[in-house]
Parts: C-alpha cells; structure tokens; sequence
C-alpha cells in the first residue's frame, strides 16, 4: 500500500514542472524489479490528486521489463521469474540493466496561449 | 489553450532521496553508524533487539522505532535504558506501512545522536513498502523467521535483494516446523547470491553473538577478522 506515497510523489513531482498549468497526463515509468501495483496506483491517484493541477490527469503506466547481464560470462536475459543468478555459467555477480526505474517521464500541461505570451 | 508536452525524467521517489542524503550527512557528523531493520510483522525484530542491546559491551545504542500504532515497542526497548523514540505512522489513511526519510527526520532532535555509536532504526513490519524507501541508513538488514516458509524470498525478491544481511530468527522452532532451511537458502541465493546470512534464536540467544560482532565490526568499521 505505498503506492499511496508513490502517487503523492508523482503528483509532487508534476506539480514542480507544471506550475500552475493544469497536467492533463502523466506518463510513469516504473520497473518490474519496483513492487508498484497498477491498479493500487490508480486508485490512489484518483484520490491525492484532487484540487491539484493534476486533478483528472490521466496517469500512464508503462512496465519496463528487467533485464539482467552476467559480470563472469557476458551473458544478458530478461528477468521472468527472481532468479538472479545467471542462466548460463551461474554466477551470481549480475547488474541490472533495466527494471529498477520509478520515474516520471513526462506530463502533458495545458497553457493558456496569452500566458505564454504575457510570460515571456 | 494548447497541450504542451514536458520532459521530466526525474525519479518518483526522490524528493526522499534527498532527505535521506540529509538524514545521512547528520549519522555520519554525529559518527553514528544506521541499521535499517525490516522484516515482516512478527517476525522477532524486537525480541532480536531486546537480546542483543542486553549484552552489547563498548558500544552506545539508540533505537528508533516505526510502527503504525503504539509505544508497545519503545517501551519494551525503553527497559533496557537505551534512548529509544517511537514513530507512529498512523495519522490518515489508517497509517503508512514504512518509514519515509521525512518521518526518521522529524524524529531526529529527540535522539542523542552525538552520544550514539549504533542507531537500529526498527521499520513497519511489512515486507513490501520499506524496501522502496531509504532512511539514510549505512546498512539493511531484514530478519527473516523460519515460521514464515521457504517460499518468501521468491515472494518478495525487492526486500530480500535491498538488504545486506538476513538474519534467519526463531531457530529453535526448527525441530517443530515442516520448514526446509536447505531449501530456504537455497531460495535466498538465488534472489540474492552471496547475501551475508546469519542464523539466530532471539528467544535462546544462538547466533546472537555473531549478530553482534556483526554490528560491532560495521559500527567500527574495521575489517572482518580474518
């Protein structure tokens, strides 16, 4: 149920690139190694961004896939089930190349055509 | 109006990142070495802390305590005359199941960090949430009870994967239960291969003693012995 601190921190983090423009989607990108629930998420995304400027903002999840490359023997998968140890020689010095990412990727604001005038 | 597309490409969570940096630039002034504990609830992290702060020698311990409600645990840690200050997470949503960096800030001015060597910062019991959000702590360490089945490292890879040790607790219970500690640490090596692991009864003190030349080595940081 963090996922109710996670969808306060994306509204947070919206919010200090959108100013005081409305947000009308967020785009999230979140890895399978991150234990986010999509529908946890959503729910509590409808909830904590009420009377901010991303009050009914679309939320876009996309899943990065984890994938994993081996320090001995080079070897690189994708992480279906967590089993970290490589597939090939079984070695258990892996990086993680992807799957670890939480991150607000970008948001769609809505301006006023003379604000921007008058702003600039 | 006219839509605007805004790159941002900034972590979610680190808003905490950055408080956890302060939390830790204020441990590492003071000299203070943090143990974030995590583990499931019920699984003997205050009975482990208990046994262990009782016979810690030489060395000056403070403990945090998160948890939802109650000052049931500060009070059990407050016996044993160690500065103990409890964190509730309770107000709104029925209580967060972690501690942020944020709630161990808050915290902070009521420790007496200066006169402290080891700070164990006890998390919510849960093994899902803590894992995502760092305190400012040197070291994780998650206690992990045989009564909870083999099964759980697969369950809860991101917990098993963020710590550096896992202390195996309630040992004694071994000969009762159908639990396959082969087959545990096996499980354990492939979520985490080459985790640091160590097995203890809190309630009959085996192992403890290896927990705390653990945290006497890390507290001073000298090298393992050879």
């Amino acid at each position: 149920m963090h996922e109710l601190s996670i969808a306060s921190a994306i509204v947070a983090t919206a919010q200090k690139h959108a100013g005081e423009s409305p947000v009308s989607l967020v785009t999230v990108r979140a890895g399978r190694l991150r234990q986010v629930v999509p529908d946890s998420l959503e729910f509590y995304w409808d909830i904590v961004t009420r009377g901010t400027v991303c009050e009914g903002a679309r939320l876009e999840l996309e899943i990065v896939s984890a994938a994993l490359a081996c320090g001995a023997c080079g070897h690189e998968w994708t992480l279906e089930q967590p089993h970290f140890r490589c597939p090939e020689c079984a070695e258990g010095d892996v990086a993680v190349v992807s799957g670890n990412e939480l991150e607000v990727e970008s948001i769609e604001i809505e301006e006023e055509e003379e604000a921007c005038i008058a702003s600039t | 109006m006219h839509r605007k597309h805004v790159k941002v490409l900034e972590d979610v969570l680190d808003a905490n990142g950055t408080i956890a940096a302060a939390n830790r630039d204020d441990f590492d002034r003071a000299g203070v070495t943090v143990i974030n504990l995590m583990s499931a609830p019920g699984a003997g992290k205050t009975t482990l802390l208990e046994r262990t702060l009782r016979g810690l020698e030489g060395m000056r311990a403070g403990v945090l305590e998160g948890d939802v409600q109650s000052t049931l645990d500060a009070d059990r840690i407050a016996h044993l005359h160690v500065p103990v200050v409890q964190i509730n997470t309770d107000p709104g949503f029925g209580g967060e199941c972690h501690l942020d960096a944020n709630m161990v800030r808050s915290a902070l001015p009521s420790l007496p960090l200066e006169q402290l060597d080891l700070l164990v910062i006890e998390n919510v019991g849960n093994l899902v949430c803590p894992a995502e959000f760092l305190v400012g702590e040197d070291y994780r360490v998650m206690v992990s009870s045989v009564t909870e089945g083999e099964d759980k490292p697969f369950k809860y890879p991101l917990m098993f994967r963020a710590c550096d040790l896992v202390i195996v607790n309630k040992i004694d219970l071994l000969p009762h239960l159908d639990f396959d500690l082969d087959r545990y640490l096996h499980n354990l090596d492939a979520v985490h291969p080459g985790v640091d692991r160590l097995l203890v009864s809190a309630r009959t003190g085996e192992g403890i003693e290896a927990w705390r030349d653990w945290l006497i080595r890390t507290a001073t940081r000298e090298p393992a012995p050879a």
